[in-house]
């Protein structure tokens, strides 16, 4: 693999309410001089849906997306930040390994569309690519700014760190809080680091939805968080944009704010501000612009 | 004068379909599905257990016995996060998160769920429109869905919306792929393939 | 007796007298195979006398008929077609030997596992039959006459391991008066038992009835015991093992102490500081220390990598100076190599516990008040760091403990198998944290198992005391709060299968029921004694149901939870029997092997030493004979493989019962009509 290059598969997400999430990669990434070079023509991933409905179609999806990877350049790691993408993706690759019948049938499917068949391009996540490729020392020795903000609680979600452990071990998972510490941010230690948000329920069943993150909300707050920081774009959303309908219900107002792990890097390691996508945020707008000295809104905002 | 209303449960052999739960153990991910201990460590893992009528325990013994009129009838399947804890906690390594899917794709596929339940209305119009367009919209998706199920249900989401909006998280772009023909081609082979 | 032995003659026609008996085993072969039509086949076959079909052979009739047509016919060679020869082999060869023929004249072939049960064409079937007995028919008449090798037994016994398995078949052979080595490698004798405080389900002390044992081992003229030692080296065969122990010094002469441990009271350390193995790191230690009090033998040992003597070479040596006199303390000892030879081995290494880090959701090591069930049983203990009391890491007393059966067992992730004797020391110690704290108690369980004598009794006790039963295995431990009630306890998130719902139960203390297995060096350990492990890991028995405490390998025997999980009676009644297989060996005083063994034609031999790297069971060395050096089989260790026969470059290794002309025989007599 070239030194510092990836292809890169944003997902449907990062282009929407995930938008931020993709700012401060490419921001953190450029920070670390590593390349992203996105994936052309990527199609959706499918996520939980597809699979719902159909499964040689939902699999189908994901060898297209590696096919792709493959041809333009074999040579790279391909980088979902999205867990869902991450997982399907993963478990594509897996399935096709250990049922040659899935394995068949996908083959069958590219090539009659002219694709190279399915190959094994390798899924990685931005956690674990800084984690593994650049690692902890070199993150630490290009500390830039120092933290003034909050302690903060590292939510992992589930899609990343099930079934598939590459990413990070499914309890009591520690690269985010290692790579946080390590530019002088200081975590809380928390049980819920991997229980699910719900996902889309919180569109479909709020009652049910947001009830699960108001258990995660509370339970951060209650070790002594003062934000939370996630790798997922769905978490973030759902923690970040019904904080005032979760504090109505329950009667303990919250404004928490919801960060990207990448953010938080990003901007130790000298990123500027506004290329953050720190003025997404919907919760906890204040201590943002106080912790990352973030300037007047109308400016940082593109 | 209070009455109670009273039910009889109560199975018979004759609604226990055997030919059917060894065809969902035949499915990827469902092998394992008969080493069942029934410990229920799967229902203390699971998050949305507290809110549904079976717990994947039952859901598991329920299609052991070939009962499948309760299992694909059940909230269960809807109410599943694919978080996957289930299956990473269970002791005899089944895989239970695939026998959700499996469960959810033969509901969808013979109907078998209140027409205006969200869940499976959003996984349909998401199906559909990456069908179309290759890619999907959150936006596009959450209208749809909202459309056929309650719409009321869109004031609701109003404030949320709004604030999507400001921030610049509320993308109405259409994306599409290039190659869109080579992707339904792809599904076709993928169809025929069965 | 070998020596004169030359290429084997074809006894010249008519010389072989041949009786054939084919088997109907009931209807197991006869209901495939034509059984007459077998006989009357081979009644036509050159050189056999005699040709008869049978209900079953192996009866007390069939054997006599074998006898009366040997006399009355003068039978010399013999044929039998029936069952596998695994199962009756032995008992045509004791039929014919009882009737002067010598057993190795016999040839024995499986019409029924090789045939009746894997085929369903009669005709066919009934061919092949036709086609086995005809080869047997022409290998037999190049049989020879053999005779077993009787193997002398030395009477001495080693036990390795010195819990209650090795105590107990060290005390029943002492006790038949033979001479027991007892090895065990910690500084005392009493394994994991005495470390228990009550044992299931009489709640006896398990001190008050393990150390009257121990200091009869100690006081037992005819055991010699060694501690601190460890089995380095085993060589030799059934009879005749060459044992090396090597003992670590205790630096304390056993020879010399009193047992008055002054030298511990006088230790420069006032404070013990160093984790104590024993109470498994929940008390402290001096580097000088008895490892518990009823400790046999009853000598301190110093440890070296904590004693500032050892460390630095700077001590006051309080220690040397209390003990006086006696001049006990000898700081310069070293390891000693010890050399024996006994007859037989019973190994009784016991077991490991689970450790429950390996299965991080349920907190131990992350959370403080995690324990396992070893850990309670010395809280709970008298003599252990608390003197009995059952408290929290901040000296507490808890006022709720949750109980979680089968961790590390029945689990496709870490153990697959269940060990046996959770369930009933989960209810002991359930009844035991009851009655000593009054706390509410939850036992949570996925079946209870209490198939023993007593075992299903303690059950139903435990439920009248109020024990809370949840059956539902336990998802997670955390400290994860969701109201007031739950602030600062350890919530066990469950689902309660009996009542359907999901419930969280917030606990002061956890009690993980870890599983048994087998120890981490177990596969080296087998290695040394010559004996297989089981694929989960335990050492492996001959039989599962017929010979549970012999091994593949002659002479060593298994008693313990080395074998598989056990409780105390099952391991006490192993122990005996393991004790009794050695002593019928011994009493014996030979073993008789049957020789079908590799032999060397040593003018052959041109001492090319190709044969000895092969044995894979170092039967073969070098002997040098007029100046020549030629391979030599040993007998008694060869095990009749036929490796070494078949990789001799000049093909001087033959082997009995197998001999290439015997071989070719039969082969040609297969392909008869090919």
């Amino acid at each position: 693999m070239p030194a510092g290059r990836y292809l890169y598969f944003p997902g449907c997400s990062l282009r929407a309410t995930g938008v931020a999430y993709e700012e401060s990669l490419r921001a953190l990434f450029e920070r670390l001089q590593l390349r992203l070079e996105e994936l052309a023509d990527w199609n959706c991933c499918g996520a939980t849906s597809y699979m719902a409905i159909d499964e040689g179609a939902a699999f189908l999806l994901s060898a297209r997306n590696l096919s792709l990877a493959r041809q333009q350049d074999e040579r790279c790691d391909l980088v979902a930040p999205c867990s869902a993408c991450y997982l399907v993706l993963r478990k594509t690759q897996d399935y096709a390994v250990r049922y040659p019948e899935i394995r068949r049938r996908l083959d069958q499917s590219l090539a009659s569309a002219s694709l190279t068949p399915l190959d094994s391009v390798k899924v990685r996540h931005p956690l674990e690519v800084i984690y593994n490729d650049v690692g902890l020392e070199e993150v630490r020795s290009r500390v830039v700014n120092r933290w003034r903000g909050g302690r903060l609680a590292c939510y992992y979600g589930c899609q990343v760190v099930r079934p598939y452990e590459e990413v990070d071990r499914p309890h009591n998972p520690r690269r985010m809080d290692e790579l946080l510490e390590a530019v002088g941010v200081p975590t809380v230690e928390f049980a819920l680091k991997t229980k699910c948000c719900g996902g889309s329920l919180t569109g479909t069943i709020p009652e049910v939805g947001l009830r699960l993150n108001y258990i995660l909300l509370k339970e951060a707050a209650r070790k002594g968080a003062e934000a939370i920081v996630t790798l997922c774009p769905l978490c973030q959303f759902n923690l970040d944009a019904y904080q005032d309908q979760i504090g109505r219900q329950s009667g303990e107002p919250l404004d928490m704010p919801v960060l990207y792990f990448t953010q938080v890097l990003g901007w130790a390691l000298g990123a500027p501000p506004e290329k953050l996508g720190l003025e997404r945020s919907i919760s906890g707008r204040d201590l943002i612009r106080r912790w990352f000295s973030v300037r007047s809104p109308r400016e940082a905002y593109v | 004068m209070m009455t109670m209303g009273f039910g009889r449960t109560l199975r018979y052999q004759r609604e226990a379909d055997p030919a059917w739960a060894d065809g969902v153990r035949r499915l990827p991910g469902c092998e394992a599905l008969f080493r069942c201990l029934q410990c229920g460590t799967c229902s203390g893992a699971c998050p949305l257990a507290i809110y549904m009528d079976f717990t994947p325990r039952r859901i598991v013994a329920l299609v052991r016995e070939g009962f499948h009129d309760d299992a694909l009838a059940c909230q269960t399947i809807w109410l599943c996060a694919s978080c996957y804890a289930c299956a990473v906690h269970c002791p005899q390594q089944i895989q239970i998160t695939d026998l959700m899917y499996s469960l959810k794709r033969e509901a969808i596929r013979r109907g078998l769920y209140p027409k205006r339940l969200p869940i499976p209305v959003l996984a349909q119009e998401f199906f559909r429109m990456v069908e179309r367009r290759g890619r999907s919209s959150e936006f596009w998706l959450v209208l749809r869905m909202a459309l056929r199920t309650n719409p009321l249900v869109l004031f609701s989401m109003i404030r949320t919306g709004w604030q999507l909006l400001r921030t610049g998280r509320l993308s109405l772009r259409r994306e599409r792929i290039d190659r869109l023909e080579q992707l339904r081609r792809e599904l076709a082979a993928a169809r025929e393939a069965g | 007796m070998f020596e004169e032995r030359g290429i084997l003659p074809c006894p010249p026609d008519g010389a072989s007298r041949i009786g054939v008996y084919v088997c109907h085993c009931g209807s197991n072969i006869a209901a495939v195979v034509d059984v007459r039509a077998v006989a009357r086949y081979a009644a036509k076959l050159p050189g056999v006398v005699v040709a008869r079909d049978y209900k079953y052979l192996c009866s007390d009739p069939g054997q006599d008929l074998l006898a009366q047509d040997i006399r009355e016919h003068n039978l010399n060679r013999i044929v039998v077609a029936s069952c596998s020869p695994h199962l009756h082999e032995h008992t045509f060869r004791h039929a014919i030997a009882a009737a002067g023929l010598n057993p190795y004249l016999l040839q024995m072939i499986n019409i029924r596992e090789q045939v009746s049960w894997v085929h369903e064409d009669r005709r066919r079937a009934t061919e092949k039959a036709c086609d086995l007995v005809r080869a047997a028919v022409r290998r037999v008449r190049r049989h020879k006459p053999l005779e077993n090798l009787r193997v002398p037994i030395h009477p001495d016994v080693l036990v390795v391991g010195g819990g209650i398995a090795g105590i107990h078949a060290a005390l029943t052979l002492a006790g038949a008066g033979k001479r027991v080595y007892l090895v065990e490698r910690q500084p005392s004798i009493g394994g994991h038992m005495a470390m228990f405080d009550k044992t299931f389900p009489t709640l006896d002390c398990a001190a008050c009835i393990l150390t009257p044992k121990m200091s009869a081992v100690k006081a037992h003229p005819n055991i010699t015991l060694w501690t601190l030692s460890e089995v380095t080296r085993v060589e030799g065969y059934v009879g005749n093992y060459r044992v090396e122990v090597t003992r670590w010094p205790r630096y304390i002469r056993e020879d010399l102490c009193a047992g008055c441990l002054e030298c511990i009271e006088a230790c420069v350390y006032k404070d013990a500081k160093f984790p104590d193995e024993f109470n498994l790191g929940l008390g402290k230690r001096k580097p000088i220390y008895l490892p518990f009090p009823q400790a046999v033998p009853q000598v301190p040992v110093i440890d070296p990598s904590t004693c500032i003597q050892f460390k630095t070479g700077r001590c006051k040596k309080t220690c040397v100076q209390a003990c006086g006199e006696r001049r006990a303390i000898d700081l310069e000892a070293s390891e000693k190599v010890e050399r024996i030879q006994v007859g037989s081995i019973i190994v009784a290494t016991g077991f490991q516990a689970f450790d429950p880090a390996r299965m991080p959701d349920y907190g131990y090591g992350l959370y403080p008040n995690v324990y396992t069930s070893l850990e309670i049983e010395r809280l709970v203990n008298s003599s252990g760091p608390t003197a009995g009391e059952l408290l929290l890491r901040d000296g507490r007393r808890p006022s709720s403990v949750g109980i979680i059966h089968c961790v590390g067992s029945r689990d496709r992730k870490q153990n697959r198998w269940c060990s046996r004797v959770c369930c009933m020391y989960s209810l002991k110690l359930a009844h035991l944290i009851r009655e000593r704290t009054g706390a509410e108690v939850f036992n949570f369980y996925i079946d209870m198992r209490t198939p023993g004598k007593g075992f299903e009794e303690f059950y139903q006790q435990l439920l009248e005391e109020g024990v809370h039963f949840i059956r539902g295995r336990v998802a997670e431990v955390t400290d994860w709060a969701l109201d007031p009630s739950e602030e600062g306890k350890l919530v066990l998130r469950v689902e309660d299968t009996l009542l359907g719902t999901v419930r969280r139960i917030p606990v002061d203390m956890v009690v993980l029921a870890v599983g048994l297995e087998p120890h981490r060096d177990a596969e080296e350990v087998r290695r040394m004694f010559n004996i297989s492990c089981s694929k989960e890991g335990f050492f492996l028995e001959r039989h599962p149901k017929l010979a549970p405490v012999s091994t593949f390998t002659d002479g060593v025997f298994l008693a313990g939870c080395c074998q598989g999980p056990k409780d105390i009676p099952d391991t006490v009644a192993q122990a005996g029997a393991a004790a009794a297989e050695a002593l019928a060996l011994i009493d014996t005083g030979y073993v008789e092997q049957e020789p079908n063994t590799a032999y060397v034609v040593e003018e052959h031999c041109s001492g090319c030493r190709t044969c000895i790297s092969m044995c894979p069971y170092s039967a073969i060395s070098m002997a040098a004979q007029d100046g020549q050096w030629h391979a030599q089989v040993n007998p008694v260790l060869c095990k009749g493989c036929g490796t070494c026969v078949a990789t001799c470059p000049s093909g001087s290794i033959r082997q009995n019962l197998f001999e290439d002309e015997e071989i070719f025989e039969e082969t040609e007599g297969v392909m008869a009509y090919v």
